[in-house]
């Protein structure tokens, strides 16, 4: 332990994070793997970079931060959030990359008018979209709305984060940098290996890593690493876009959720009741969240500030628990629909971007 | 003193009538209502006759229902008094959550209900003042 700098957290599913251990060795092949991925989209030293990922435990913010430092881009550590000031700070630094995820991406575009700022007076030329899914389409539609390039990023906290694969300048799938990752496509159901271009579920080996040493780790994304080389020249392979999961988790706003780390808070709180449901939906670009709850009905003492309080508590608690503050709708005894499975209480409503 | 009855509801069409139906079969008379909107829920309160047993009905049909004391007080229908009862809670500064009042006109009687933090305080101005006040069984007698 006496070796190990830092300290990274992932979801668990259980509600209880799966830890991360880093050494400086750690850190600095990590750091080495982000500088290469920003080189290989064409950013360099003269570039203005404006991080919007969430820093502190999430891997995000952190993990592009120092390989931009490396890279000898300006960084402008943001963090997420506080739209009108990001907007304000891209054109008084002249930003030109930006680290974001792709639904506050478009949330960002919707805003630049209100905040009187037009994309004439931006110098933005790139912008590295993950952290969620997102369609081509999509790609091609921030491409088209904001002028600039888009390129995608794929990492895991469980292999440092960020930088394990990404795209390069022709943006036709993102580049394992297989020198530290190893990386196979299984199926999901038996383990076997699937050869290039069928999708399963993909597992990664990391080569270097000397304070959490994981072998043939199952992500649970699903993805195909694809056919044939890229035009650059790189011949490390490269893996579609993640087509979805084989889990339950749920992805809000950039952060992964698991329904069972909902149900483990909500079901600690005696006034809540035997039922609750998970409801997602679009508000503009970005997700948000809604935790409908049935009270019990003998903890019910007739009283508003009671269910005031209640409300406030199970929003407190989620939050704490899952980062996100969700809105809470509290619903009498019986009044949701009754589902077996965790999985079942969800309801997405979400367009997929 | 009086009971209210509460009952936490949805707030959705057929909630009242889910209610009223359940205390309609067994032989609650209802004297007071009032539903009070906050969003995604509501709160139905009642002054009913038996409030015990409604609430003990409602609770073992699996509703959100409980009793919760208030101040029910008369007082002869004329210009003014509502305003002495307001400057009476007022000179305590006793606070209102909730309130509702009406005038049964042939006897010419104003009826209110009061939802108030500190009940016995409320009660001994409000008698001092000169209002009458009531349980649920001498709404019979207005």
């Amino acid at each position: 332990m006496s070796r190990v700098v830092r300290i990274h957290t992932s979801s668990g599913t259980t509600g209880i994070p799966t830890v991360i251990h880093h050494t400086q060795a750690d850190l600095d092949a990590w750091t080495d793997l982000v500088a290469r991925s920003i080189t290989a989209t064409g950013a360099g030293k003269p570039d203005i970079f404006q991080n919007m990922m969430t820093y502190g435990m999430f891997t995000g913010g952190l993990g592009l931060h120092y390989g931009a430092e490396r890279v000898g881009m300006t960084v402008i550590p943001m963090g997420g959030g506080n739209t009108r000031r990001q907007i304000q700070i891209m054109k008084d630094f002249g930003t030109t990359v930006l680290h974001i995820t792709p639904s506050y991406m478009l949330h960002l575009h919707a805003m630049l008018a209100e905040c009187g700022v037009a994309l004439k007076d931006l110098r933005l030329s790139k912008a590295y979209l993950g952290a969620e899914p997102y369609s081509e389409d999509t790609r091609r539609k921030i491409e088209k709305l904001w002028k600039i390039d888009v390129y995608n990023s794929y990492g895991l906290s469980e292999m440092n984060g960020p930088g394990v694969a990404f795209e390069c300048v022709h943006k036709n799938g993102m580049h394992v940098w297989e020198d530290v990752y190893g990386v196979e496509v299984v199926d999901p159901l038996t383990g076997q290996a699937l050869e290039d271009g069928r999708q399963g579920e993909v597992v990664f080996t990391n080569l270097l890593r000397e304070a959490t040493p994981l072998l043939r780790y199952r992500t649970r994304d699903i993805a195909a690493i694809l056919k044939g080389s890229c035009p650059c020249g790189r011949t490390h392979r490269r893996i579609s876009r993640i087509a979805g999961r084989t889990d339950d988790m749920l992805i809000i706003n950039g952060v992964n959720v698991y329904p069972s780390q909902i149900e483990s808070v909500i079901m600690k709180i005696p006034e809540v009741g035997n039922n609750y449901q998970i409801f997602l939906e679009k508000n503009g670009a970005l997700d948000s969240l809604t935790v409908k709850v049935e009270i019990s009905s003998g903890m019910f003492k007739g009283d508003l500030a009671q269910i005031d309080r209640l409300k406030e508590r199970i929003r407190e608690s989620l939050r704490a628990s899952i980062i996100i503050s969700p809105r809470v709708e509290l619903h009498e005894p019986g009044s949701l629909p009754v589902f077996e499975g965790k999985a079942k209480r969800v309801v997405d409503e979400r367009v997929k971007i | 003193m009086a009971k209210q009855l509460n009952i936490f509801v949805d707030n959705k069409p057929g909630r009242l009538s889910a209610v009223t139906e359940t205390l309609a079969t067994n032989g609650i008379n209802i004297f007071i209502f009032t539903i009070q909107d906050r969003g995604d829920f509501g709160l139905i309160k009642l002054i009913v006759d038996k409030p015990e047993e409604a609430g003990k009905v409602l609770v073992g049909k699996g509703y959100a229902a409980a009793l919760k004391d208030v101040v029910l007080v008369s007082v002869k229908d004329q210009p003014g008094n509502l305003h002495r009862l307001a400057t009476v809670l007022q000179e305590k500064k006793i606070n209102l959550s909730d309130a509702r009042g009406t005038v049964l006109s042939p006897s010419n009687v104003g009826l209110c209900c009061l939802e108030v933090d500190d009940i016995r305080s409320a009660e001994k101005v409000l008698k001092k003042a000169g209002f009458d006040l009531l349980d649920v069984k001498s709404i019979y007698k207005l």
